[in-house]
């Protein structure tokens, strides 16, 4: 059934792909393109494009495009829930444990070392953002200038994608 | 409104504003849920950030989940997933149908390529206000730096890293116990 190995083989990426992002395209690429040849070499790198533009993980948009695609509207949705199902009960599983345990020694052990390396684990993380994004003095620019913006102001980080947006817009037409 | 719905409607702005991959969305949550509704403090933010990472699959998923299963159960859970995941399922059908029509279209571009490098900032001062919810003591400054460090400089990956910590704070817990138990 068509619609079963879709749910499989997006059950498998959402698996398997720990850290998300673009690390795991690869291994959408390899399923999709590869073995199962449902999208050509060319649409597989539309997804790249279209995932720069849609909002969400680019898990979530690769399932939600290779399944409307492949099977339409109930196949965005078969893949899509597929791509999520494995995170759900692990999420939900391990919520539950820690929970439960809150107040042991161990758990707040744990935790009394993870938060300050999670802290570490973000500003890494900016250096990739930064390498990444950061590509020329106009990127520089805007970087910048939302730094600025959100240490003078409370501006919520909606009004400031908006900003950043237009900024992008104008700074680049120039 | 009905709680369930409240908290769909926070996660769909979540997901309708998370561009540029996971991290992306920790601005939005510490606004919304740490910030404006006051429902979880930062360092549970920080211990769901962490846990989320670990685990396989998105990191914007992962924390939604956690984020809904501890605010109002299964329940919750499903509510703030399929808010999260909404904006995007749409948004891809609707490019999906009308790409060639838009890809062309240079302002979109333009758009998108201000919003990459905002990202970074965005991130970056969500860092440091998580960052300063964690009591200062040396131990924490120790820690932040040597994962920050095991990362970018020797790329170890996130995962083993926050193992690495999670070893860490076990055993000074366990000697500082045995110090008390002592004295």
């Amino acid at each position: 059934m068509v619609f079963l190995k879709l749910f499989i083989v997006f059950l498998k990426i959402g698996s398997f792909s720990f850290g998300g992002g673009y690390a795991m395209l690869p291994l959408i690429e390899q399923e999709i393109v590869n073995v199962h040849e449902w999208l050509s070499q060319n649409e597989f790198i539309d997804i790249i494009a279209i995932s720069q533009m849609s909002p969400g993980p680019i898990a979530i948009n690769a399932a939600t495009f290779v399944g409307f695609k492949h099977l339409g509207f109930v196949g965005a949705l078969v893949a899509t829930l597929g791509v999520v199902f494995t995170s759900f009960f692990l999420v939900v599983g391990l919520a539950r444990i820690i929970i439960k345990n809150q107040n042991s020694t161990i758990v707040k052990g744990i935790f009394s070392g993870i938060r300050p390396g999670v802290i570490g684990l973000i500003v890494a993380a900016c250096v990739s953002l930064f390498s990444a994004s950061i590509v020329d003095v106009k990127s520089l620019f805007i970087g910048l200038a939302i730094l600025l913006i959100l240490h003078k102001s409370k501006i919520h980080p909606i009004g400031v994608i908006f900003i950043s947006g237009i900024l992008g817009i104008i700074v680049y037409s120039i | 409104m009905n709680k369930y719905l409240k908290l769909f409607w926070i996660f769909f702005r979540v997901g309708a504003f998370t561009f540029g991959g996971g991290y992306a969305m920790i601005p939005i949550i510490e606004k919304e849920i740490v910030e404006k509704e006051n429902l979880i403090v930062a360092e549970e933010f920080i211990d769901i950030i962490a846990v989320s990472q670990s685990l396989p699959g998105p990191i914007a998923v992962n924390t939604t989940i956690f984020v809904g299963y501890k605010l109002m159960g299964i329940l919750g859970a499903i509510a703030a997933l399929i808010g999260t995941v909404l904006p995007s399922f749409l948004v891809i059908i609707i490019l999906a149908v009308f790409y060639n029509q838009i890809k062309d279209i240079q302002a979109i571009q333009l758009f998108f390529k201000g919003v990459r490098p905002a990202i970074v900032s965005l991130v970056f001062m969500s860092a440091l206000k998580l960052g300063n919810a964690i009591e200062k003591k040396t131990f924490n400054y120790i820690l932040m730096i040597a994962a920050f460090f095991a990362i970018v400089i020797l790329k170890i990956h996130p995962i083993f890293t926050i193992i690495g910590c999670a070893v860490a704070g076990l055993i000074f817990t366990r000697r500082k116990e045995k110090e008390n138990g002592i004295s």
